[in-house]
């Protein structure tokens, strides 16, 4: 007994103490630095109460940004996840080089949210004539776009959206490949038996098998939506600023509070921890709808 | 049973030790008392970095290490100097903040006889509440590069007024060749400040106190830069406004971009280049080049204050010869001093920028303006001269901002 539970410590206290260092440790302290005027410091001594909660909540930009994300992961998170499914379905029923296509899929989920972003922006989607994608729309008579500089159309969703999918649709589609693997082969065999059609064979016996990969992959894709930064900084920002427009909260907030220019660590605090509080609430609201749906 | 125990607490120490080791490592180290650090960041003309160890290693004064920083070197900065004794001595731009908190110390003794030597505007813009916390080390600028073979195809002068750059850029425009690029966000980060110079304008008042731009002229001037946003510029380029591909690659006619990128320019299209100041709205308004640069600052957390003014204060005010080599061997920039700079600039397109800098050169980062009342009128602009919005409208927000930034910074 005493043996095993110095064992379990053994294994698991590495990693309980880098979550506690490097987690929540930070956590609390951005919580209590969001109660302070902490400008240019971690440890503050001006409290300020609710002070930055207010001016973040009252900030229209902040609040525009977390209400634009939100319309984004509305949109961003069916798709992701049905484009997701869709693959692991096809995959997994393909007879020959299972394992190449499995491995061509996920192979982006390897690549860099940085190099992806820059091959996007200065290669396929670069505004000239000779970017790849405008190359192929001339074949096809179409007009050169300036797909990141278009305001009107917003063009630069077109870039922003491909991107993110290419990262990530490999990983969830390997966590649906999984799940479908754990769905017991016979349960389509009696359905088979029993007249039943694939589409029915799907409604009924992979789509429940799949539920809880299915919260899993819905709550991820949540939580990466709201706190989007790499592919949006490194698409539409640079040192010098970031455009009005498709600006994720943690971006607004890099450049207003925490990034190289204004140190207001206190306001900064505050407004992640209104989007934490965001993404909770949300979470929280999805998992009720899925309750309710069983 | 005690040889588990010993075990265990063999673990549990190696694991304190692992993380003390982590705690402490802050580079206070492994190097002898009194050795400076010196932090750069990354130029990326090939031979600075050689060139500052050199320096660094013939200060008789004491013993320098230098620090070569790639990355995000200003982040870098900023967290260095809210907890830690290194580096002592840095590159950067001033900010009101690091003042405000005490971070960086006053170099006014270091100058004597030499300030009026330095480029007035360059000493100013290091300058908060009338004492100067960075030597300047060179100086930075922007200006307007065009094709005189392309303006003349096209029946156009260089511009000399904001209507006259309208036009230019329109009938410039040939649909492979764009009549000018500033950037792929349509100028909004590079051309806020001359836009708004160019209009009797500025970021702020003269005395700081209040947002400069409080006027009905400048929804006028953002509207000049909608303007060009609605034809003519050149959107999307695979590289961006701080780098001469565009332009030397027969993108656009015009570009805004660096001094730094002369060499690269002049190598591309031989004499095929001339050069221009951000042109003037009216009368009322001025032609400018904004001008910045990296200056020689000290931490006041460095443990020996006083050694480390010395050493900024023979680097960069006594050796005039590793000034100038720093600033003209590797990338075209400017010395920081007059004297050294007027007999650095040779003929040609050099020498015309080191007319405009003198003449017309404005701070294109004051320390007092904050990086957020900076994002509220960049945002203004962006939607000003990208949507279409309502300018006074846009501006009004931008200015609010503006002045609960001033506050803060006067609290």
């Amino acid at each position: 007994m005493r043996r095993s539970a110095r064992t379990f410590w053994l294994f698991v206290g590495p990693f309980v103490a880098g979550l506690l260092v490097f987690t929540y440790v930070p956590i609390g302290w951005s919580t209590y630095l969001s109660f302070f005027d902490a400008h240019n410091t971690v440890a503050p001594t001006d409290f300020v109460g609710l002070a930055n909660y207010v001016d973040v909540l009252t900030d229209g930009e902040f609040l525009g940004s977390v209400s634009t994300f939100t319309v984004f992961a509305a949109f961003i998170i069916p798709t992701t996840t049905a484009l997701a499914l869709a693959l692991a379905l096809l995959v997994n029923r393909i007879r020959f080089a299972r394992t190449f296509f499995r491995s061509v899929f996920f192979l982006p989920f390897a690549c860099s949210y940085v190099v992806a972003s820059l091959v996007w922006k200065m290669s396929l989607f670069s505004g000239v004539d000779s970017g790849v994608v405008n190359t192929v729309f001339g074949w096809f008579g179409g007009e050169p776009q300036a797909w990141i500089g278009t305001v009107d159309p917003p063009l630069y969703w077109v870039v922003l959206v491909t991107v993110r999918l290419w990262l990530q649709l490999g990983f969830y589609m390997i966590l649906f490949i999984a799940a479908l693997q754990r769905i017991p082969g016979n349960l389509y065999e009696a359905a088979w038996i029993d007249g039943a059609s694939p589409r029915q064979a799907f409604r009924h016996i992979t789509l429940p098998g799949l539920r809880g990969t299915l919260i899993a992959v819905l709550t991820l894709n949540l939580i990466n939506a709201y706190q989007a930064f790499d592919e949006f900084y490194n698409i539409l920002g640079d040192s010098r600023g970031y455009p009005p427009f498709a600006r994720p909260p943690l971006v607004y907030l890099y450049y207003t509070s925490l990034g190289s220019g204004g140190q207001d660590l206190g306001r900064g605090s505050a407004g992640a921890v209104v989007l934490a509080l965001v993404i909770a609430l949300v979470t929280l609201l999805t998992g009720r709808v899925f309750r309710r749906s069983q | 049973m005690g040889a588990e125990l010993n075990r265990r607490s063999f673990l549990v120490v190696a694991g304190l030790l692992g993380l003390a080791a982590c705690g402490s490592d802050t580079g206070r180290e492994g190097s002898a008392a009194g050795t400076l650090r010196h932090w750069y960041h990354a130029y990326g003309e090939d031979g600075v970095q050689d060139a500052v160890r050199r320096y660094a290693a013939a200060y008789p004064g004491a013993k320098v290490e230098v620090q070569w920083n790639p990355g995000d070197y200003d982040s870098k900065i900023v967290t260095a100097l809210q907890n830690s004794a290194v580096p002592d001595v840095f590159e950067a731009q001033l900010k009101v903040d690091w003042v405000r908190q005490k971070q960086v110390v006053p170099l006014d003794d270091l100058l004597g006889d030499t300030r009026d030597d330095f480029v007035r505007t360059l000493l100013d813009s290091q300058t908060v509440d009338g004492k100067l916390y960075g030597i300047p080390q060179a100086i930075d600028t922007q200006i307007l590069y065009y094709r005189p073979s392309l303006l003349e195809k096209a029946g156009v002068t260089p511009p000399k007024t904001l209507d006259e750059l309208v036009e230019a850029v329109k009938r410039l425009d040939t649909g492979s060749v764009r009549g000018l690029f500033a950037g792929n966000d349509g100028g909004v980060a590079v051309l806020t400040g001359p836009l708004l110079w160019s209009a009797g304008l500025d970021f702020l008042s003269r005395d700081g106190k209040a947002p400069g731009f409080d006027d009905a002229r400048a929804a006028m001037v953002f509207g000049k830069l909608r303007e060009l946003n609605q034809g003519g510029l050149l959107l999307g380029s695979p590289t961006d406004w701080s780098d001469p591909g565009a332009f030397v690659n027969g993108l656009a006619a015009m570009q805004w971009t660096g001094l730094w990128n002369l060499p690269k320019i002049t190598a591309a299209l031989g004499g095929d280049v001339g050069v221009l100041p951000f042109p003037r709205l009216d009368m009322a308004g001025d032609e400018s080049v904004p001008v910045g640069a990296y200056s020689a600052m000290v931490n006041a957390r460095s443990a020996d204050v006083a050694a480390a003014k010395a050493y900024v204060k023979w680097l960069w005010v006594e050796k005039t010869d590793y000034q100038t080599e720093f600033a003209t061997a590797f990338g075209a920039h400017l010395p920081a001093r007059q004297s050294l700079a007027a007999k650095t600039a040779q003929n040609g397109p050099g020498r015309e920028v080191v007319e405009f800098v003198t003449r017309s050169g404005r701070i294109a980062a004051p320390a007092r303006w904050s990086s957020r009342a900076n994002l509220a009128l960049s945002d203004a602009v962006s939607r000003i001269a990208r949507e279409g919005a309502d300018a006074a409208g846009e501006l009004g927000t931008a200015l609010d901002v503006a002045r609960d930034e001033i506050a803060r910074l006067d609290r």
